[in-house]
């Protein structure tokens, strides 16, 4: 370890504010990304489910209308 | 070769390998990274020069060297879509676009402040940071491109051209500091010969190198998966997977 102490550790020699703006915005970023990335899958499987769902209804109404007339 | 790389170009094929690999990936990436920044932050020692400013290359360099390898992973798969109409490869590439971006953002946010504290300005116009910049325009560029075209054949041909062109952008990155007087330092790590950088900095720094081309690899096929489903979403083992999953 090369820091005394967890408050030597967090000051960064001074140059706390830059080091851990970095590792925040970093760390930050890519805990975005992928939880969007992750998200995505879902997203296209449920809009592909939408559309099934749309064209068994839309299949249903013609039978429908086929046996009325 | 071709006749073995062949069926991996079947959307299910490459959907199922993608799937295969990506736990591999995800372990690899968080393990080494979680080692490298603790490393870097907590056991490697102060810089001499710069104080414990410089921890920053710890993300830095790595955020760096992997937009460059993403761009040209991007690039080589754009290619390879374009000249052999293998739509597989022209979805990785789409897949990787997003994420080269935000690594790219990464590099330049950690060189701004690490450049403040060093050489007292967030940002200048040189060589290196500017055509850094340009890397970021080149993956928004490849992004915007791919999203304007409802015909995604198309969209992967004209986001295609623009990742191969702009591949010369990167040697002009890597050899920026050499080729013009810049803020920013010559490369620390060299291949063909000794580093200019003591042991107990490098490893650390080598294992955050890794670990971002592994976390890169695991987004592009959490990503790919996605792409591929959307862009078969006509096939009837997608269908069978929307009613199985999507339904919710």
């Amino acid at each position: 370890m090369q820091f005394e102490s967890i408050s030597d550790f967090f000051n960064m020699g001074g140059y706390a504010f830059y080091v851990w703006l970095a590792y925040g915005v970093t760390f930050s970023s890519l805990a975005v990304l992928v939880f969007q990335s992750v998200k995505q899958k879902n997203k296209v499987l449920k809009q592909i489910a939408q559309k099934l769902a749309r064209e068994e209804r839309l299949k249903q109404n013609r039978s429908n209308n086929e046996s009325k007339t | 070769m071709w006749k073995w790389l062949h069926p991996y170009a079947d959307p299910e094929r490459a959907y199922q390998l993608a799937g295969k690999l990506l736990p591999w990936f995800s372990i690899l990436a968080l393990g080494l990274i979680l080692t490298g920044t603790i490393w870097g932050l907590m056991f490697a020692p102060t810089d001499y020069q710069q104080g414990d400013s410089y921890r920053i290359i710890f993300i830095h360099v790595p955020a760096a060297s992997m937009s460059m390898a993403a761009y040209m992973g991007m690039a080589i798969s754009a290619f390879i879509g374009l000249v052999w109409q293998i739509k597989a490869a022209d979805w990785a590439a789409a897949s990787i676009a997003p994420i080269g971006a935000v690594i790219t953002f990464i590099a330049l946010f950690t060189g701004a402040t690490w450049g403040k504290p060093m050489w007292g300005t967030w940002w200048v116009w040189d060589a290196r940071l500017t055509s850094e910049l340009v890397l970021l325009f080149l993956y928004l560029g490849v992004i915007s491109l791919y999203a304007s075209f409802e015909d995604k054949v198309l969209a992967a041909r004209a986001a295609g051209i623009l990742a191969i062109v702009g591949v010369i952008n990167i040697p002009i990155i890597k050899y920026s500091v050499e080729w013009w007087s810049s803020l920013h330092q010559p490369s620390t790590i060299k291949i063909t010969e000794e580093s200019a950088m003591p042991t107990e900095m490098l490893i650390p720094l080598l294992i955050n190198i890794f670990g971002f081309g592994m976390m890169i690899g695991a987004l592009t096929l959490v990503r790919f998966r996605a792409e591929v489903l959307a862009r078969n979403g006509m096939r009837p083992w997608v269908r069978k997977l929307a009613q199985e999953q999507g339904a919710a």
